[in-house]
């Protein structure tokens, strides 16, 4: 029997004819910069947009909220198998805030105020740290030195997608005391090298790309793991399992006394609402995922992204080393100029790097998803030649 | 129940993904991971039936009413549901805001931010607010940030301290101190409002502001707050108004005309969307005439060919990287639109009475936290029932048996025994008689039969659990 592979199977753009293209336009986008348009499955919607779920609040009574204490549950363990962890809360805010918490908490563990924040990091990410500690005693510099310093966070792929092994920075952190901060990309740890492995202290991550619409910028979630000797200092709501007075399994929040409804201006952190409906479509999402489908979803990334990256000869690669599914070029001419030329065609050219004063203005920050086909990459680079080099 | 990762068998899938039609590339070993991650190996339908599950194991307030005081537990209406869903709001990629060659794909939401951050802004007497703060306490720490940034401006030195009162959410004084600040606590009056003498006495030149709730958590409006504005003010504080309590007052009076300098509000209690289990919610900040060149930027201003991008001269920087839970202020929006300033009155009105409804019903049995009316919500001390031995945890477990989700309880930490009843506005008479007759049972049974009372929950799915245990014994993660 044969039955056609439609436009409808996972994964791929859905182009569902030509009216719903005319309702929204549909652009082949190519913008990363931390945050990427993966495919969801519909499962994830129909799930948790139970309003058992959605229409609950904080599991203050846990007897009636087992639904909501699981879920945490599985959402730690989920976040603990995939970055090889120890703990996991239950959540903070995005990626962004996230590092600031890991901050934050590196100057609790360690009693030192100074954090070193290395190149590879979201320029965005930085601005927000700064914000957030502009009337703190917590001085922030740029590099890779530890020396006398409560953390240095590092990101793996760094900004512009390069992926390193950063187990030696790790190692450098603790011979001199201070934590490794390591933010990650959930997808590509299908197939990269985890943060536990590299001995990172404190793992965070932007967990959009793991079941959440890009949204123009929320909600979203921010992922953050540790290590045993450290969950005592970790913000924000923690779930635990234990049992009922009939001995049966159940979860509970523990750990409250971190926390600031009972520790008042003592707590861990000031954090209250945190994002537990996008940890749980995290938690759908890995689900259906599973072990292989994660896997396969980031070698199919990365090997969509080396097409397109062989077929962009034209432009100097800014990389110094391998790439997961996102790299830097330098454009004869002006990023900005390239992509008002194709936005006419219906194509998001990526991120010129200049906007966020990280590059030359010709620079431009191209990432590639599962859901690009090689149609669509091949047309892509032929468009980005035809302007860039006319 | 079991958990996904125990239903997993090797194997067994729910995406099987296209065939790659690129040539499949490899990263050196040395980057790789060892092991794939060791996520459950499930079919779909056994994921939807596990989810489905769990939801079963919870109760949310399309389930029942869910009168937990302080967090503003209204209905969500479904069309905010269907408007945050669509593919304009939902597909916008951020970064579409970081490079101005993408602004003509962004104008719709731009003026979606535009004209909420406006019309919260009039709705509270504010000058304008920001959309960037994720969460309530995002908000409150936005707010002590921008009072830093105020005074550090004006060169007030030394001005260090926060006075927050003994009634006030946990998340004050941890904001406070997030922002560098010393907190000092005031307490309260015996009528349930601030003590202005005690307040008097800890104001001095090293307070930077004072952050209110109002109504106060004890349901009481702060009658005081004129006065408190006037003390602050004449020393160089500002004022902070908790945006958690709004509900009670829209239409009726507005935080800017009061007094305050900065606020923060809740989208996900006053303005419906929904709690999500403990978020996301949205806590935008207001502010006024003092603090208005400080708001996070950029921010979305109005130009003759369209919306752009600005950053205020003196700005704090970006609390978000981009601008906040922008679906959850999309939900606001249509809610806000729904409504428009009339049915927002009324709102608070029916807030107010279901409150004072349920007051009335119950003070025969259950001692109120404080004389006279209330607002939102209606704060009670089952101090009486607990000297028989029936806490106001077990009244809480009780109302679970019969199909209610608990009030809050044990806060504020100011009244003993403490239950914390708020109703919301979107609750029927009937709703409320049948909550009360469940209230007035409980209330007799603590007399004639407190076993049956302090032995409950007897109906959901699993008891009372172990909490020490959970903290002693910690098993956070199944591994």
């Amino acid at each position: 029997m044969e039955v056609a592979r439609g436009p409808f199977r996972n994964g791929r753009r859905k182009r569902c004819g030509a009216a719903c293209e005319q309702e929204h336009p549909g652009e082949l986008s190519f913008l990363g910069g931390g945050y990427y348009d993966h495919y969801v499955p519909a499962a994830v919607d129909a799930l948790t947009g139970r309003s058992e779920f959605y229409t609950a609040y904080t599991p203050y009574q846990p007897e009636c909220s087992q639904g909501t204490l699981q879920s945490i549950y599985e959402y730690q363990s989920a976040i603990c198998r995939l970055t090889e962890m120890e703990y996991a809360n239950a959540s903070l805010y995005d990626g962004g805030t996230a590092v600031f918490e890991a901050a934050a908490m590196a100057v609790r563990v360690t009693g030192r105020s100074k954090v070193v924040v290395h190149p590879s990091m979201n320029p965005r990410h930085v601005e927000l740290l700064h914000t957030h500690c502009a009337n703190l005693p917590i001085e922030i510099v740029e590099g890779e030195d530890p020396t006398d310093a409560a953390c240095v966070i590092a990101q793996n792929p760094d900004f512009i997608g390069t992926v390193r092994d950063l187990t030696a920075l790790g190692d450098a952190c603790h011979a001199a005391g201070a934590l490794f901060v390591m933010t990650f990309y959930p997808v590509s740890l299908g197939i990269l090298k985890t943060p536990g492995a590299m001995g990172a202290d404190i793992a965070i991550a932007e967990g959009q790309s793991i079941g959440m619409p890009l949204g123009f910028g929320g909600p979203y979630l921010g992922i953050l793991a540790t290590r045993k000797k450290y969950v005592r200092k970790m913000p924000g709501r923690i779930a635990g399992a234990t049992v009922d007075g009939e001995g049966r399994r159940g979860f509970v929040l523990t750990l409250q006394a971190r926390e600031q409804h009972i520790r008042r201006s003592k707590a861990m952190s000031n954090i209250c609402s945190n994002q537990a409906l996008c940890a749980l479509r995290a938690l759908v999402h890995l689900s259906l995922l599973g072990k292989e489908g994660l896997r396969e979803q980031a070698v199919i990334c990365h090997s969509k992204a080396e097409y397109l990256k062989g077929q962009l000869g034209f432009a100097e690669l800014l990389n110094d080393g391998p790439t997961f599914n996102e790299f830097a070029i330098r454009l004869p001419k002006s990023a900005d100029d390239v992509i008002a030329a194709l936005q006419p065609q219906g194509i998001h050219a990526g991120l010129p790097l200049s906007s966020l004063s990280t590059g030359d203005p010709m620079d431009l920050l191209i990432a590639v998803t599962e859901k690009h086909t090689r149609e669509d990459l091949d047309r892509f680079a032929k468009a980005l030649e035809e302007a860039a080099c006319s | 129940m079991q958990l996904i990762y125990e239903k997993s068998e090797p194997g067994r899938r729910a995406i099987r993904w296209d065939v790659l039609d690129v040539p499949e590339a490899k990263l050196p070993e040395a980057l790789c991971r060892s092991e794939a991650a060791a996520l459950p190996e499930v079919a779909e339908i056994d994921v939807v039936r596990h989810f489905t599950h769990l939801s079963q194991r919870n109760v949310g307030i399309d389930d029942t009413f869910y009168p937990l005081g302080s967090c503003t537990m209204k209905y969500n209406p479904k069309i905010a549901e269907v408007t945050a869903a669509m593919p304009g709001m939902a597909q916008l990629h951020p970064h579409l805001s970081t490079a101005p060659v993408y602004q003509s794909a962004v104008q719709g939401a731009y003026e979606m931010i535009f004209a909420l951050e406006r019309d919260l802004a009039e709705i509270a007497g504010m000058k304008a607010a920001s959309l960037q703060p994720i969460a309530g306490a995002h908000g409150e720490l936005a707010g002590t940030l921008l009072m830093a940034a105020y005074h550090r401006d004006r060169g007030n030195t030394g001005k260090d301290t926060i006075i927050v009162p003994d009634s006030a959410h946990g998340t004050n004084p941890a904001s406070a101190v997030m922002a560098g600040f010393k907190v000092v606590e005031v307490a309260s009056d015996e009528d349930g409002t601030i003590h202005l003498d005690q307040f008097r006495a800890v104001m001095n030149d090293k307070v930077a502001g004072i952050m209110l709730t109002c109504p106060n958590t004890h349901g009481l409006f702060e009658k005081k707050v004129a006065e408190i504005a006037k003390i602050a003010h004449e020393s160089g504080a500002l004022l902070y108004y908790d945006g958690a309590n709004l509900n009670a007052i829209l239409g009726e009076c507005r935080p800017g005309d009061l007094g305050f300098d900065v606020m923060h509000y809740n989208l996900h209690k006053t303005f419906a969307t929904p709690h999500g289990m403990g978020g996301p919610g949205c806590g935008p900040v207001g502010v006024g005439e003092r603090l208005l060149p400080y708001l996070p930027g950029p921010r979305v201003v109005q130009k003759d060919d369209g919306y752009a991008l600005e950053t205020p001269e003196k700005s704090i920087g970006r609390m978000a990287s981009f601008f906040g839970n922008f679906l959850i202020a999309v939900r606001a929006y249509a809610y806000l639109r729904h409504y428009g300033d009339e049915g927002l009155r009324d709102i608070s009105k029916m807030a107010v009475l279901n409150a004072n409804y349920i007051w009335a019903r119950l003070k025969p049995y259950y001692r109120p936290a404080f004389e006279g009316r209330f607002m939102h919500e209606a704060v009670f001390s089952a101090v009486p029932q607990a000297e028989k031995g029936v806490k106001a945890m077990d009244i809480a477990k009780a109302l679970l048996d019969r199909g209610y989700h608990a009030p809050t309880v044990y806060f504020p930490l100011t009244v003993k025994e403490c239950l914390m009843i708020e109703p919301t506005e979107t609750e029927s008479k009937e709703t409320l008689d049948a909550f009360c007759d469940a209230m007035i049972e409980i209330a007799q049974l603590a007399e004639s039969n407190p076993e049956a009372i302090t032995s409950a929950p007897k109906t959901t799915p699993v008891s009372r659990l172990d909490e020490v245990k959970a903290a002693r014994d910690l098993d956070c993660a199944y591994l």
